[in-house]
């Protein structure tokens, strides 16, 4: 398959990388809003003071 | 309780749980990036066109995936949900919480998809099958899930609450699958399930298999990292507040 | 009690006299609020006016649309009813009594639902027919919508008093209470409207009737319990 062949997906480009790329934001969103959540958790704990 | 004053985080957590977690994170995240990677190689690239629906039928790469990976999240909660309330095990909960953003988010998925695949293939976005209709019942219990979780203010409630919440809703997925085939048929619906596959050549079938494995190590690496915040931030929130609040 | 002293009761008696004591109480309750009751009941009504004022008034479209919009229209009557099965008990403390008492919370429990019912489903049943004539339902149909209810109705006040139980003094209650327990409805609503369908395709609707039966009797064995369960967890 030619490199625009790929991206046309036989004309269906819409629907094939709007599923795809819809799906890969939606787990770069999650991965990052995780990491942001933990590294918020970590931070907080430590300068926050949990006894330990 | 003996006479030692109690460390009263074991209640909430084994306190060397989120290293242990942090630790295994790269273990499940690295091999997940790596088996996408090759199956998106394979049912992208490498995979034929099929005979009937061209090229868009490689949807299925990801909407396969996603959904199987909806149900068994839901499964592997009831499972945690299970183990807290018959052994009173606050981190079992904890994994349950931790999975359920990524079980919705995958429901979604498989829905979104679904509907991208349904268009061009069957002509409508939504077609009201019994796949696709029981699919949007589970993004509901999901959902009440995590409303249940959130308007719930004691953690400790939230969890058993949630716990029970998940006990029943697995007990009613196999009646509602079987009551949304039932109406879907009764209606003369839908006689082309969305999720039926072009017959599948051996290398569909491969990419499909390292596409839900991938997602498979994705969800245990990601539920680990937020299990980890999960963790952290109730041991904040209990010594801000004293040991008094975690007494059981 | 001198009595539980003498005799100590065999589990089945205290349970079923628990099932009696929380009927009676909660019946008695209900009807010192009748107009209550009476609102909610004129909910029902309104909804299922409401089907034909969206959709116009062609007699075929309403018999279609008939048998779906009255069990729609009952499982919302029934959310709506849920929230008094534990709240004002739970406000004023009774709840915790009523929880620490010697007969087994699920028999306790299951008497409430009973009563609930009685007050809140079964007129709601009786009322049925009267409105399937705003559908031109007749005959046969309207019965099996009635009978349809009859079985379908217990099962919704078993399963959403899990719900009522575990929202319990949550804030957002009542949608929360319908986003938690509408889909577990889904299978009582279809079982229920299809029957109709079913019969007017010409085949007996015993398949129907069948699942609603067995649902009931699995919500009768098994929401007592898990309804339990969460009530403890609200008060704890």
């Amino acid at each position: 398959m030619s490199l625009g062949d790929f991206f046309a997906m036989g004309g269906k480009a819409f629907y094939v990388w709007g599923a795809y790329g819809v799906t890969a934001l939606l787990i770069i969103v999650e991965v990052l809003a995780v990491s942001a959540r933990v590294r918020n958790a970590r931070g907080a704990a430590e300068s926050g003071g949990g006894s330990r | 309780m003996s006479a030692h004053s109690v460390n009263w985080f074991r209640f909430a957590s084994p306190a060397s749980f989120p290293p242990l977690a942090r630790a295994l994170v790269p273990w499940f995240a690295i091999p997940s990036a790596l088996l996408a990677a090759a199956g998106l190689y394979l049912g992208l690239i490498v995979a034929p066109a099929d005979a009937q629906q061209g090229e868009v039928y490689r949807i299925i790469f990801i909407h396969v995936a996603a959904a199987w990976m909806s149900m068994f999240i839901y499964m592997v909660m009831a499972f945690w949900s299970a183990v807290s309330l018959m052994f009173n095990a606050r981190l079992a909960a904890m994994m349950a919480q931790a999975l359920a953003p990524t079980g919705a988010l995958f429901t979604f998925i498989a829905l979104w998809t679904g509907s991208l695949w349904g268009k061009p293939a069957w002509g409508t976005y939504w077609a009201w099958d019994a796949r696709m209709t029981s699919e949007l019942i589970l993004l509901f219990l999901y959902f009440g899930y995590l409303a249940l979780r959130n308007a719930i203010a004691d953690a400790r409630r939230a969890d058993r609450a949630c716990s029970v919440l998940v006990l029943v809703g697995v007990v009613n997925i196999p009646v509602i699958y079987f009551s949304v085939q039932w109406w879907n048929t009764l209606h003369q619906g839908a006689t082309v399930s969305l999720t039926a596959a072009p017959r599948m050549a051996a290398i569909m079938l491969t990419a499909m298999l390292l596409m839900t494995l991938a997602a498979w190590l994705y969800t245990i690496a990601i539920s680990l990292v937020r299990v980890q915040a999960i963790v952290l931030e109730r041991e904040r929130s209990v010594s801000w507040t004293g040991p008094a609040e975690a007494s059981q | 009690m001198s009595e539980a002293a003498l005799h100590p009761p065999a589990i089945d008696d205290s349970a079923w006299r628990g099932v009696s004591w929380a009927l009676a109480r909660d019946l008695r309750l209900a009807l010192r609020s009748k107009s209550e009751l009476a609102v909610q009941l004129l909910f029902y009504v309104i909804v299922v006016t409401l089907f034909p004022l969206g959709i116009g008034p062609e007699p075929g479209l309403l018999r279609t649309l008939g048998p779906g919009a009255l069990w729609v229209a009952a499982l919302l009557a029934s959310l709506l009813a849920l929230p008094r099965l534990f709240a004002s008990d739970f406000a004023d403390g009774t709840l915790e009594q009523i929880a620490l008492s010697p007969h087994p919370l699920p028999a306790l429990v299951l008497g409430k639902i009973l009563a609930h019912w009685l007050a809140t489903g079964a007129p709601l049943v009786v009322l049925s027919p009267l409105l399937g004539m705003q559908f031109g339902l007749e005959g046969e149909e309207t019965k099996l919508v009635v009978i349809g209810l009859v079985l379908g109705t217990p099962t919704l006040s078993l399963l959403g008093a899990i719900g009522a139980a575990l929202t319990l003094g949550v804030r957002g209650g009542g949608a929360l209470l319908a986003l938690l327990i509408l889909p577990l409805y889904v299978p009582v609503l279809i079982f229920g409207a299809g029957a109709v369908d079913t019969l007017r395709g010409g085949i007996a609707p015993t398949g129907e009737l069948s699942m609603l039966t067995a649902a009931l009797l699995a919500a009768i064995v098994g929401a007592p319990f898990a309804c339990a369960a969460a009530v403890r967890i609200a008060l704890d």
